[in-house]
């Protein structure tokens, strides 16, 4: 049985009034809450683990070497990644991706080659591409989607083409909701011999992902979407393709043997991690992974869609609220406007409720563009919020309608 | 009246409200008394940046004073360029360049109007400033 209050338990945070109301936190998109043993076990960490990993011979760094390498396996398993090398650490998603851009672009994209992205994709998932283009002079093609927000998966069949070198596609939008039916377009390019990379910042934390199952030769997400710290990320990918990449960036770790005349570059997964690691950061991450496996992601993605389907009808409820991004499979992110009135408004009201929500693009601007909108409001939930937490967020629209109408 | 002055009694005003909805309602009522820029002036390079919404501004310099004129598609943002506008406009570029807003303070919704916040109160004073260097520039060189 899923406790909420329970779980609520076990972050600090949510715990504090904000101007005196108590503290309803639906941003969740933007960043997760941390659990108090992730926390703990940062802390632990500072207090009697700090060391430099992989060469040192002393104690405290092998013990250190030793907590970060069982996080990468503990991450392997959690992914269902085939080996462990095919984890590399990075600094997030937006890090991940540009390593994907820069190291496969590179090798294997060559001038009128194609990529192919969507409408709907993070401007991470975007500028990259449209850097590695520019580098390549190679060409961007954008997947449309529909008024609801889902691809369109016959124009995406069409785009494909002898030319098209690698399709990037986010799991789940961050300012639609939508979950794209990645396993379907996974197939279809490589029914057509194209690799693919998924940008999994917004999917991770709300489902299960086994990276085999899906067969994508890239996944990329960030530990702070899902309750470990900022500044770790992941990039899975498949042993062939990273084995074929250049590295990404040059450093300590990454070598194997350094001369003025010739460098040799270590093995997966050293060979893309350049530089001291942000050790702490590993650890809470994998933290953060075995807390979700002791909820279970099932349950989790269970509980989120009964929110998303309660908060939604909830909204619905209130006169001139307008959803933006209904698509039949959603995960629990609704934005939003009320009448014609601006997102910076409202948000700036419903946040004196005490409401944390996101408002403006949210990093999608080619999504405002299509819709014609400046901006939306964001609620984004996780499994600690309540459906008693709507009502905050409800009577803050009201608010809204009443001083901006 | 002086920019102090002038901050000091925006600043007054906001003091008959105790509550946070009642300064956000007056903001909104100022936002109305807004100096509307031009429809011919609501073009990019009148554009400030860094503002959740989109805001105009332009400056027109007359008898050695500056007056703003500006427009929002934020209610609350429009209300804060009216603000700025109702200290600042009619003054002297040198007294403007000089201009401290320490009045924002006092006005007591420092969490929205602080320069924290992406309503865009940095970049407008920034750019209000930049008229009063540019004319001032302009005066000196032609006199």
């Amino acid at each position: 049985m899923f406790d909420v209050n329970k779980i609520r338990e076990d972050f600090p945070i949510l715990k504090q009034l904000v101007y005196t109301k108590p503290l309803v936190y639906l941003d969740n998109a933007a960043t997760t809450q941390k659990p108090k043993s992730v926390i703990d076990d940062v802390v632990k960490y500072y207090y009697e683990e700090n060391s430099n990993i992989h060469r040192g011979v002393h104690f405290l760094s092998q013990q250190a070497t030793v907590a970060f390498e069982n996080a990468r396996n503990y991450i392997k398993d959690y992914i269902n990644a085939a080996n462990n090398y095919e984890i590399i650490f990075t600094r997030g998603t937006t890090e991940s991706i540009n390593l994907v851009a820069f190291s496969f672009g590179k090798k294997f994209i060559n001038k009128d080659d194609e990529i192919i992205i969507s409408a709907m994709e993070h401007h991470a998932n975007i500028v990259p591409w449209q850097m590695i283009c520019e580098d390549r002079q190679a060409i961007l093609k954008v997947i449309p989607f529909n008024d609801k927000g889902e691809l369109d998966l016959d124009a995406f069949e069409k785009l494909i083409s002898a030319k098209t070198k690698i399709v990037a596609i986010t799991h789940v939008s961050n300012a639609l909701g939508t979950i794209n039916p990645i396993k379907d377009i996974i197939k279809t390019s490589h029914d057509n011999g194209i690799p693919v990379m998924i940008d999994g910042a917004q999917g991770i934390a709300h489902s299960k992902v086994d990276v085999q199952d899906l067969d994508c030769d890239f996944y990329c997400f960030s530990g702070h979407k899902m309750y470990a710290p900022m500044g770790i990320g992941v990039l899975y990918g498949k042993e062939k393709w990273l084995n074929a990449m250049p590295p990404y960036q040059g450093g300590g770790e990454m070598i194997q043997t350094v001369t003025f005349e010739k460098t040799t570059f270590n093995e997966l997964p050293f060979k893309f991690e350049a530089g001291t690691p942000n050790v702490g950061a590993v650890i809470g991450l994998h933290s953060a992974m075995k807390y979700v496996d002791n909820l279970g992601i099932d349950n989790i993605a269970a509980y989120e869609d009964e929110l998303l389907k309660y908060a939604t009808a909830e909204l619905l409820n209130i006169d001139g609220v307008k959803i933006i991004g209904t698509a039949a499979h959603k995960a629990a992110v609704i934005s939003f406007n009320i009448d014609a009135i601006h997102p910076y408004d409202a948000g700036t009201i419903i946040d004196r409720f005490g409401v944390a929500v996101r408002t403006g693009h949210h990093c999608a601007q080619p999504v405002m563009d299509i819709y014609k909108i400046p901006g939306t409001i964001r609620a984004s939930f996780s499994f600690y919020n309540t459906k008693e937490e709507i009502e905050p967020l409800i009577k803050a629209i009201h608010k809204v309608k009443e001083m901006f109408n | 009246m002086t920019i102090k002055e002038a901050g000091q009694q925006v600043s007054d005003e906001f003091q008959n409200f105790d509550d946070w909805m009642d300064k956000y309602n007056y903001v909104i009522e100022l936002g109305k008394e807004c100096p509307m820029i031009d429809e011919k002036n609501k073009v990019e390079n009148n554009l400030i940046a860094g503002c959740q919404s989109r805001v105009w501004l332009s400056a027109d310099y007359i008898d050695g004073k500056i007056y703003y004129k500006a427009d929002s598609d934020a209610v609350i943002t429009k209300g804060i360029a009216t603000i700025l506008i109702k200290v600042l406009s009619g003054q002297e570029p040198q007294a403007i360049i000089d201009a401290d807003f320490d009045f924002i303070n006092d006005i007591g919704l420092k969490e929205h109007l602080s320069p924290t916040r992406s309503n865009g109160l940095t970049a407008m004073i920034k750019q209000m400033k930049l008229y009063a260097l540019v004319y001032k520039t302009k005066y000196e060189t032609t006199h």
